[in-house]
């Protein structure tokens, strides 16, 4: 095994053009050695883009790319200790399975292949498959080799470009779980590229959100979830209640809002700004339903409405309720056992802990956001068109 | 039987136009084994095997086989050169003009041979070439590289541009890539394109009889010898040429085959 230089993957003011469009813009970025790391971002936000960059697959525009000390903006991807987990693998089709794991030692003229190849199709759970073609495996077998050929080079850096993408759901929750042990058992950084929030969350212990050639926030998953940067992000990752309104400045350790002739209060520590105008934002399942007229806990605050929608899915009952003013709330309701089913035309009144409530920064105009952003190209902002 | 009929007469059909498309050759092998009564005859006369051990008896007929061969390979080797480093430069290069030579490509193709005979023949000509061997192989060359470009490009084209990323990305050199990547996956194309520049080579006629001066490829032989009778031997090359383009088209299929198999 060749001892990794110690280093943090450092990406410094990198932007790269293709011709008019700006794929990645201004991107600063430090993953520190040993995490794994996820970028997060729908179809065209510069993620992919990113990833070719750090393997040299793509050279940036201007700006540095450096692994610890070493400087590899100009490298060409032979010369660098990365190695890619492509999306769709790109295994080789004309050799087996062993020589397509093998190809990277064979090129370092390393000795030690054939115990090096079968330790490492163990540890991907194909031992004895070295004979086969890729054609001849299912997707998540497919999946395995491409890994083990990546990772049998120990890079210091491993790049995972939408590796789960093609597999079905319960393969890809299984290969999740089995990927986040892997990058465990071994310590090598894994950067790792996806537009499915929940496989983001799942693996990564850091989290970059992307939109536009721009990471728009970047921290832990929860950290991200219960206290969204952008309403971008806010809408990306997960689902959340945004209402339009007006922040008056701060009271105390709270933030007023007027909105749709309602007043609110947001801690101030939950609060990205203090004046103008704002979304406030409460996630669909920090949301609770109460019979209209019915008490509301102490300190909680309220909006009310209409049962419009109610879809019932196991764990939970997911309504959609009209405000006075029009806007449909996602509100997801445990089934926990004491709470009744509301029927659709019900009067309730939504309330929530200020605590869970967050406010954000909002472009004068915009109105409430209450629909996710769903992965089609068309819901991305500014980007391609 | 009406009832028969519905149902198969998409078989039948089927197989009346095998018979049509195999019948002048079961002809021709028919007649690599017979004994014409007079020379100027095809009747099914008696059973023999001399054509197939007398083959080179006619006078000629071995040298024009041969030269044809040997043009065929030259041809081959040239084309196949040439039309797979183009074909490599068209689908993997941007550059001016690419789009252009694109379409120039296709002109060989669709010129009439005719046509393409009679300006070689103005062109050698007007050059000053001695018409002969070498005319005949530059002609043979230059009309076999539009074929090898357009099968070599199709393979190219239909190959994922990752598996060559992959392959730089796990240490391979540009070289090492093309060696160990590239080429091994676009060869079957390669050697399509050189199978199919052979055959084309090898029975042309109209172009070379423009530009062959006194020397005689098989095609022409044959054509000549049709004024006085064709002798039966011309029927055993049919054959063995038949013959052998069957048995590279079985292997290859059982190399295919065993791939799937093991792939």
């Amino acid at each position: 095994m060749t001892t990794p230089e110690t280093g943090d993957l450092r990406i410094t003011n990198v932007t790269k053009r293709f011709g008019e469009f700006t794929a990645v813009d201004d991107l600063t970025l430090t993953v520190p050695q040993g995490a794994f790391f996820a970028l997060l971002g729908a179809s065209g936000c510069g993620k992919t883009t990113t990833l070719r960059m750090v393997a040299g697959l793509e050279e940036p525009t201007t700006g540095e790319i450096r692994l610890g000390d070493r400087d590899i903006t100009r490298l060409r991807p032979y010369q660098r200790p990365v190695n890619t987990v492509f999306q769709s693998y790109a295994l080789f089709p004309h050799l087996d399975v062993f020589e397509n794991v093998a190809f990277g030692l064979r090129r370092r003229k390393q000795r030690e292949v054939k115990g090096q190849v079968d330790q490492m199709l163990d540890l991907v759970q194909l031992g004895g498959f070295g004979k086969r073609r890729p054609a001849e495996l299912s997707g998540g077998q497919q999946q395995r080799v491409a890994l083990a050929r990546a990772l049998i080079n120990h890079p210091q850096v491993l790049l995972l470009d939408e590796p789960l993408g093609a597999l079905d759901l319960k393969l890809r929750r299984q290969m999740q779980i089995e990927l986040k042990r892997i990058q465990t058992e071994v310590g090598i950084t894994f950067v790792h590229v996806t537009h499915d929030q929940e496989e983001a969350m799942t693996m990564a212990d850091t989290v970059a959100v992307m939109n536009a050639g721009k990471i728009e926030q970047l921290g832990r998953p929860a950290e991200i979830y219960e206290y969204p940067a952008t309403a971008f992000v806010a809408n990306f990752l997960g689902q959340s209640n945004l209402l339009a309104g007006e922040a008056a400045g701060q009271q105390g350790s709270d933030v007023l809002v007027g909105a749709y002739e309602q007043r609110f209060a947001v801690p101030a520590a939950r609060s990205r700004t203090q004046r103008g105008p704002v979304f406030l934002g409460v996630r669909p399942e920090k949301l609770a339903l109460v019979a209209a007229g019915a008490a509301v806990p102490a300190g909680h605050q309220s909006v009310a409405g209409v049962v419009t929608d109610s879809s019932y899915v196991g764990v939970s009952t997911q309504y959609l309720v009209r405000t006075g003013w029009g806007t449909e709330l996602a509100v997801f309701a445990p089934n926990g056992g004491d709470a009744a089913q509301l029927a659709v035309g019900s009067e309730v009144t939504a309330h929530w802990n200020p605590q869970h409530a967050f406010l954000l920064e909002r472009a004068p105009g915009e109105g409430d956001q209450t629909t996710p952003l769903l992965d089609s190209p068309d819901t991305v902002v500014g980007v391609g068109s | 039987m009406r009832r028969w009929f519905a149902d198969h007469w998409v078989m039948t059909v089927g197989l009346m136009v095998l018979l049509y498309l195999f019948l002048p050759i079961a002809v021709v092998a028919g007649l690599s084994f017979n004994r014409p009564s007079n020379r100027l005859s095809y009747d099914f006369n008696a059973f023999t095997t001399d054509n197939w051990t007398n083959l080179c008896g006619p006078a000629d007929l071995c040298d024009a086989v041969g030269r044809s061969a040997w043009i065929g390979l030259l041809a081959t080797v040239f084309a196949t050169i040439l039309g797979t480093l183009m074909a490599f430069a068209l689908a993997r290069h941007k550059f001016r003009g690419r789009s252009l030579t694109n379409l120039l490509i296709f002109l060989p193709m669709a010129t009439p041979e005719l046509v393409m005979g009679t300006s070689l023949l103005a062109l050698f000509t007007a050059g000053g070439l001695q018409l002969g061997f070498v005319t005949i192989l530059i002609a043979h060359i230059m009309f076999c590289v539009s074929f090898v470009v357009v099968t070599v490009k199709a393979r190219l084209a239909g190959m994922d541009a990752r598996l060559e990323e992959a392959a730089m990305d796990l240490y391979a050199t540009p070289f090492q890539t093309f060696r160990r990547i590239t080429l091994p996956l676009v060869l079957p194309g390669i050697v399509a394109a050189a199978l199919l520049a052979f055959s084309l080579s090898f029975d042309d006629f109209i172009i070379t009889n423009f530009n062959s001066g006194n020397t005689v490829t098989f095609p022409m032989y044959v054509w000549g010898a049709n004024q006085r009778g064709i002798p039966p031997q011309v029927n055993v090359i049919g054959t063995a040429m038949f013959a052998i383009a069957l048995l590279l088209v079985l292997a290859t299929n059982v190399r295919r085959r065993r791939g799937a198999r093991v792939a």
